[in-house]
This record gives structure tokens, C-alpha cells and sequence, in this order.
């Protein structure tokens, strides 16, 4: 229990603004957000990934992380999350390390497309103008990013994920205070 | 750190969730002043569900909602909790404090003996004044039954 340090300041404006900051990330997918600076999460948890699953998770969201017990304490805490052992079971999927496979998680159905999990991939940077070209709903021409540290084999599985729209998997990436969302209507081709 | 006992622990912080906070800040001010707390969470009010149970083994049913203020507090390595019915913020933050500083060997002894225990005793006495009130009034109906 040493490691439990606050959350929110302001529980209520900082979550709107977390909020906001996915809302922001998700409608210009690839433009770059700014998220939960002021936090102090226990490693290896990132200030933006923090502050997304304190303002989205819920007790009504399982939450699967590969972050180690501080981590999930911290979250358990704040969040009141039920943490579940199988990624595909979970509503929020934490990937501090290995990122699990885009094909095991949750996708929701043709009724129920908004029961698709969300992917909160922490990665090593990112950084716009460079990189991938993103295209899709949201972007006018082309949007680029450019993310160092995605998981190997990440355009084949992507590519997998975008076929089965309506249904699949979003993905927020994280580094550092820095966010950047990947709806599932987002197209993706390598820089 | 010693771990304190779960019953020790569960014990003084029912006593405290019971205490108004102008007593446990009266017994406190007697006290050397502990260092300020962080803020893990709260105080924050809402409501919390109050389930029951006929005869205690029938089907669970919601009796009903009840106002509940919980904080809590990190001092040091400890971590303090308080839930008290009610909305009084200053109570749930003085009762999280002390879960807090009690769980520290060092403090434990001073404070159980200076604030728990005399908390303990008052609301003791409370309960059996109460009885007492209460036991004035009864009606012993095997008079009532040998009278007619």
C-alpha cells in the first residue's frame, strides 16, 4: 500500500478534462493530446494513460493490465475497476508491456458495436507531422504520426481490426502526458 | 512496520466512525499535533446501499440508502480509512487520519489509550443510558395476564 498516492485533484474538472482529451484524440485521430499532467501514477503507468482510465473506467468496466500490482491497486483505489484475468473479457485493456493481440479482445457485435474494448497502448513517443499517414473519418487529407515503440506486426493486425467495422477494437495510445487515439475507422499505412 | 491486528484495527475504527468530530478533535488537541496528511481521496458524500437479509439466511433485499462520507489519507507508508454516516467531512477526514497514525507502532499505544479508549467508554455509557431509558418503560405483560 507504500506506493498509493493521489488521483484527481479535482475529481470532477479533471475528469472532464480526461474526458475532453479522448474526446479530442478520438474525432482528429493522430493529432496529439495532452493528459493528466498533474498526476502522479505509480510505474510503470503513464500520466495519460492514467488519467483516461481514472475519467472512463468505472465499476461497471473490467479493466485486464499487465502493469504489476501497484498498478492495479492504484487503479483499484481510484477507480473502483473489477480487474478480470482475460483480456478478451475486459471493457478497458491496459498494455504497459506487451501489448495482447488486437484479435483477443473484446469486439463487440453487429447489434453491440459499442461493446468493443478499449486498447490503452502505452508506447515509447510520439510525435506528429512524421510517420504513419493516417486516413478516415475525422482527417481531411492525411494525418501523420509517428509512434516509437508499437508492437511488432501492429499494420497486419490493424488492418484485421479495420475490416471488421462496425465491430472492433479502439486504441488510445500513451507516452508520457502525450495522447493519441486510433479508432477502429481509422485507416493506416506505414510512412 | 508491524501490521496491526484486523479486529484491533476493525475495533477502533467502528469507534470512530461513531464519534462526532468535536470530541475526537477535543481528545486530539491534548495530544503532540501529527503531521498533515495527503489526500488520497475525498472527503467525498454519497450514497451507499444498506442490504439485509430475513431471519439472516432469507433472500437478500435492499433496505435502503443511506448517506455515507468516506476519505481517505496516506501518512507515511500507512494508509487510513474512514467511513461515518452522515455528511460531516470533518469527521470521515479526523477518522481516516487516525486509522492512519494508529497503524504506526510508534503512535498506537498514545493514541489508543488518550482517544480510543475514552471514545470507547463515552459511547458505552451512551448505549447503557439508553437501555436504562428504554428499560424504564417496559411493560411486563405477565402482570397483565396473572391480573385478569
Amino acid at each position: 500500500m507504500s506506493t498509493l498516492t493521489a488521483g484527481f485533484a479535482d475529481p470532477v474538472l479533471d475528469a472532464q478534462a480526461g474526458f475532453r482529451a479522448v474526446l479530442e484524440a478520438m474525432s482528429r485521430p493522430g493529432r496529439v493530446q495532452r493528459a493528466g499532467t498533474g498526476l502522479r501514477p505509480p510505474a510503470p503507468l503513464h500520466q495519460a494513460s492514467a488519467a483516461v482510465l481514472l475519467a472512463l473506467a468505472d465499476a461497471d468496466t473490467p479493466l485486464w493490465l499487465d502493469a504489476g500490482a501497484d498498478a492495479e491497486a492504484w487503479l483499484r483505489f481510484h477507480c473502483g475497476a473489477p480487474v478480470v484475468a482475460a483480456a478478451g473479457e475486459a471493457a478497458f485493456v491496459l498494455a504497459a508491456g506487451a501489448a495482447p493481440a488486437l484479435a483477443s479482445l473484446a469486439r463487440g457485435s453487429e447489434e453491440e458495436p459499442q461493446r468493443g474494448a478499449t486498447l490503452v497502448l502505452q508506447v515509447g513517443a510520439l510525435e506528429e507531422g512524421e510517420g504513419w499517414r493516417l486516413c478516415g473519418p475525422g482527417i481531411a487529407r492525411e494525418h501523420r504520426l509517428r509512434v516509437t515503440g508499437a508492437p511488432d506486426g501492429f499494420h497486419a493486425a490493424w488492418a484485421a481490426n479495420r475490416a471488421g467495422f462496425p465491430c472492433g477494437v479502439d486504441v488510445l495510445l500513451c507516452a508520457g502526458d502525450r495522447l493519441a487515439a486510433l479508432p477502429r475507422s481509422v485507416m493506416i499505412a506505414e510512412g | 512496520m508491524t501490521a496491526p491486528d484486523t479486529l484491533d484495527r476493525r475495533r477502533w475504527m467502528a469507534v470512530l466512525a461513531r464519534a462526532p468530530a468535536e470530541e475526537i478533535a477535543g481528545l486530539l488537541a491534548g495530544l503532540p499535533a501529527l503531521p498533515a496528511p495527503e489526500r488520497l481521496r475525498g472527503p467525498e458524500t454519497g450514497l451507499v446501499m444498506v442490504r439485509g437479509r430475513a431471519g439472516g439466511d432469507g433472500a437478500p433485499f435492499n433496505l435502503g440508502e443511506m448517506t455515507v462520507t468516506r476519505c481517505a489519507v496516506r501518512l507515511g507508508d500507512a494508509v487510513g480509512h474512514g467511513y461515518v454516516a452522515g455528511r460531516d467531512k470533518r469527521q470521515a477526514e479526523l477518522a481516516a487520519l487516525l486509522d492512519a497514525a494508529l497503524q504506526d507502532p510508534a503512535r498506537r499505544d498514545a493514541l489508543l489509550a488518550r482517544v480510543i479508549v475514552p471514545l470507547a467508554a463515552r459511547q458505552q455509557a451512551a448505549r447503557e443510558t439508553e437501555a436504562r431509558k428504554a428499560a424504564a418503560t417496559r411493560v411486563d405483560f405477565f402482570a397483565m395476564q396473572t391480573t385478569r
